[in-house]
């Protein structure tokens, strides 16, 4: 019974770890997500702390593993947690490090575990004097937090600019160079250009075309101009693809769609074509437009795994709750009467259906659940059925299900979509809680 | 009778204490429809034919038009003008005149809910010496009914934003704590979409505010299937789950505002619509809506909006109903409603109708019931 219980625990705790960044979701307030959230992880990290560490190796979002780092530095974390820290730390984006040493700042976090962190991390930087112009106050705050001393110019460009009349790195004398010289600004990167663009009143228009080479890519895709489809991954491509118009969608159909199934041709790899008949049942009801904050993530989501599917795919079929068509014109309208739909899908007799959607099953509210209680009971007792969740939801602190026996997991990006549905058999209980540990224990150990 | 005819209940969605029936019309009617300005802008101001101007935004006023031929512009309702608590009469009463040739402006639903019982009793028709001559002359007017708007009624906000619209919606019937807060019906579903967002700005009363602030969360009906033992079997579970709630919804939970007795009067006719307005029976404990509804020739209903009574307002529409089926003579509609003269005119003050009295009658009448009474110690 407590192996039941234990397992639950933690894979809710997998399942909110994947899905929730503390942003507003459909149903739920910022605050409500956090408040969930950090009950969550004080829960976990008290009980399972082992688990709770081992979440790093998984692939649970950003805004998770830099909470379950700040937690566990603030704990007294043991040598294999501040190996597993500094692991996480080398795949997340230096912003959320950054963010993350704040943080641990603020929060008058300084064991001797946290500045081994700290200055480990800040070793391996490719380019410290690149971190020291772009990230100039939270690396001079990391610096000092640490009790670190930074190599030649770097320390005195961060704590005395004006000691010294010229820098020998370029990046650090444009920087210098930027506060009285306008051609100098466009030698720094975007974020930090556009400070200086303020200050010498550059027009905007001629900022913005002169800074082009220097803009990350999200920069380059937020500012608007054609982003490289190529190389970006399912999910984001998607939610690109679903805020374009519907007309700009209609006549760039075969480039997206082609752009879509590469990514998804990458995400399958040697798997591909190997799973069998498979249908999917993908939530477009309104619901899947997210939130201000998420927009349209659950669709993107949903339209990123209908691609990967396909790939993987022996036989594919999807089933959308409303919309008929191409799946490229979907949008988020209408209910959700996933009974029905999930009918529809068993009826087709598939080795395994995945079905794609917050779980917020409203038409008639619980249908689904009966639908698959009678099928599992009275009609194919083998039928593979697994439910994807993107959406946490703050008051049940998980993912909402669609009935108990079925599998139900998190999900974030669609690249992840194999593993989950290997990670889904422990939901229903009937893996135990042993070979869970022992599940993640492999994550832990490979790469 | 409320005549739903053509409009099916689709399975409920809650949010705390709200429950959100959605009503779906199988063909939506084409040939009355919103006017085209509604979709553009809310606010816009209307100017009455004898340079009235009545500026601003009115929540639920609505200004209907009619075609026959479905080309030309159908207009069906708006949000026109301010928030006035207060209201003349006679300006209500030009607010549904005819203002250009085919098209008919509704009351703000507000001031429906104070004119509706005014407009029903024009006041006295024969000048009894106990009526004071303002009730005489100007009617009921003016009263004031509390009511709250929808973003006060707690939850409705969230749960009118997560709502998951249907597919050819054309209604919605609002629940607070499972009492029926207000019908809303549409001809067409672009209609419903449009006007979906407004709802949150409805007028709902008191007894809603207080259901939907002391209620708990309200559950879910869930299906429930049996276990058939075949595909069709689970099937015909599935349809039979979806009738089983229509019937139940029509039956049970808006059984008082669909089967219960209403007065309609006719107000305006235009092709075959017509648009009436309906009072309940005032009966006391039972649910008593005020509304307007406009049918079409076979007495189906194309528009629907109904506003739910307080206790403390069934209880003047009561008397009212009994005064006005006496041509207003107090002491004919004492006799029937057993008592004398001078309780009913003491009946009328306690429900805040006492200035309809003469004040020296009034004060006669109280002398003579204080003279009446036993002496209390």
């Amino acid at each position: 019974m407590n192996d039941v219980i234990a397992c639950e625990d933690v894979l809710l705790f997998v399942n909110a770890a994947i899905t929730s960044t503390g942003q507003r979701e459909f149903r739920s307030t910022a605050g409500e997500q956090r408040l969930s959230l950090d009950f969550l992880h004080r829960y976990i990290m008290g009980n399972y702390r082992e688990v709770y560490s081992a979440a790093l190796a998984l692939e649970i979002n950003d805004h998770n593993a830099a909470l379950i780092a700040r937690n566990l530095l603030a704990d007294g974390a043991t040598e294999r947690e501040g190996r597993l820290i500094a692991r996480r730390l080398r795949t997340m984006a230096p912003q959320r490090v950054y963010a993350l040493f704040t943080e641990l700042r603020r929060a008058g976090v300084n064991n001797r575990r946290t500045r081994a962190v700290i200055g480990e991390w800040l070793g391996e930087r490719p380019d410290l004097a690149f971190d020291a112009v772009k990230y100039r106050r939270a690396l001079k705050e990391a610096v000092r937090h640490a009790h670190l001393r930074l190599p030649g110019e770097l320390g005195d460009f961060l704590f005395a600019p004006r000691r010294r009349a010229r820098l020998d790195a370029p990046l650090l004398d444009a920087w210098r160079r930027a506060h009285h010289e306008t051609r100098a600004v466009y030698e720094l990167p975007y974020t930090v250009a556009e400070g200086f663009a303020a200050r010498h009143r550059i027009p905007r228009e001629r900022f913005l075309a002169a800074i082009a080479p220097r803009m990350t890519r999200l920069e380059r895709l937020r500012s608007g101009s054609a982003p490289d489809l190529a190389a970006m991954p399912l999910v984001r491509l998607a939610s690109y693809a679903l805020a374009l118009p519907h007309e700009e969608r209609v006549s760039r159909r075969a480039e997206l769609h082609a752009a879509l199934r590469a990514s998804a041709v990458r995400a399958a790899g040697g798997r591909a074509g190997s799973w069998g008949r498979v249908t999917a049942v993908l939530d477009d009801s309104f619901s899947s437009y997210g939130s201000g904050h998420k927009r349209r993530r659950p669709l993107a989501v949903a339209l990123g795994c209908h691609y990967l599917l396909r790939e993987l795919a022996g036989q594919y079929r999807a089933m959308w709750l409303s919309h008929r068509g191409d799946p490229l014109l979907v949008r988020p309208a209408g209910a959700t009467p996933l009974g029905e739909r999930l009918l529809d899908a068993l009826e087709t007799r598939p080795d395994l259906l995945v079905v794609v959607s917050d779980g917020w099953d409203n038409a008639p509210p619980g249908l689904a659940a009966e639908v698959l209680r009678v099928w599992r009971e009275r009609i194919d007792p083998s039928a593979g059925v697994v439910h994807l969740n993107p959406v946490y939801d703050a008051g049940g602190f998980d993912v909402r299900r669609l009935s108990p026996e079925t599998p139900t997991a998190g999900i974030r990006d669609a690249e992840s979509l194999p593993a989950l549905v290997e990670l889904a058999r422990f939901a229903t209980g009937r893996a135990g809680y042993a070979s869970l540990l022992g599940y993640l224990g492999e994550r832990t150990a490979e790469r | 009778m409320i005549d739903l005819t053509g409009l099916r209940a689709r399975p409920a969605q809650c949010w705390g204490a709200i429950r959100l029936v959605p009503l779906v019309r199988s063909e939506p009617i084409t040939d009355l429809r919103l006017h085209p300005h509604v979709y553009d802008r809310e606010i816009t101001a209307v100017a009455l034919p004898d340079k009235t101007v009545y500026t601003s935004y009115i929540p639920h006023a609505m200004v209907a038009s009619w075609t026959d031929d479905g080309t030309a512009a159908a207009a069906y309702g708006t949000q026109l003008g301010e928030l006035i608590d207060r209201m003349d009469l006679h300006l209500t009463r030009r607010m549904v005149r005819r203002a250009e040739p085919g098209r008919v402006r509704f009351l703000p639903l507000h001031l429906a809910m104070e004119g509706f019982l005014a407009l029903h009793f024009g006041g006295p028709p024969i000048a009894w010496r106990e009526w004071s001559r303002q009730a005489v002359r100007d009617g009921l007017s003016p009263r004031e009914e509390a009511a709250y708007s929808g973003a006060e009624v707690r939850g409705l906000d969230d749960a009118l934003r997560v709502f998951e619209i249907h597919e050819g919606q054309c209604g919605l019937v609002v629940y607070a704590g499972d009492v029926l807060a207000g019908a809303t019906v549409v001809p067409h579903p672009d209609d419903y979409r449009a006007l979906h967002p407004s709802l949150v700005r409805d007028m709902y009363g008191e007894l809603i505010y207080h259901s939907a602030m002391h209620s708990y969360p309200v559950p879910d009906f869930t299906a429930r299937l049996g276990s058939p033992s075949t595909v069709a079997g689970l099937r015909a579970a599935v349809a039979r789950a979806h009738t089983e709630w229509d019937g139940f919804h029509a039956s049970v939970m808006a059984a008082g505002l669909l089967e219960g007795a209403h007065a309609f009067r006719r107000v305006r006719r235009l092709g075959r619509f017509t648009l009436s307005r309906f009072l309940p029976s005032f009966e006391r404990r039972r649910d008593n809506h005020i509304g307007e509804v406009v049918t079409d020739h076979r007495g189906a209903v194309a528009y629907l909006k109904t506003f739910r009574l307080s206790e403390a307002q069934t209880r003047r529409g009561h008397l009212l109903t009994r005064l006005e089926a006496h041509d207003w003579h107090l002491e004919t509609a004492a006799r029937e409603m057993d008592t004398d003269a001078a309780g009913l005119a003491l009946r009328i003050e306690r429900a805040g109708l006492g200035h309809l009295l003469r004040q020296d009658v009034l004060d006669g009448y109280r002398k003579a019931k204080a003279g009446q009474a036993p002496s209390r110690g």
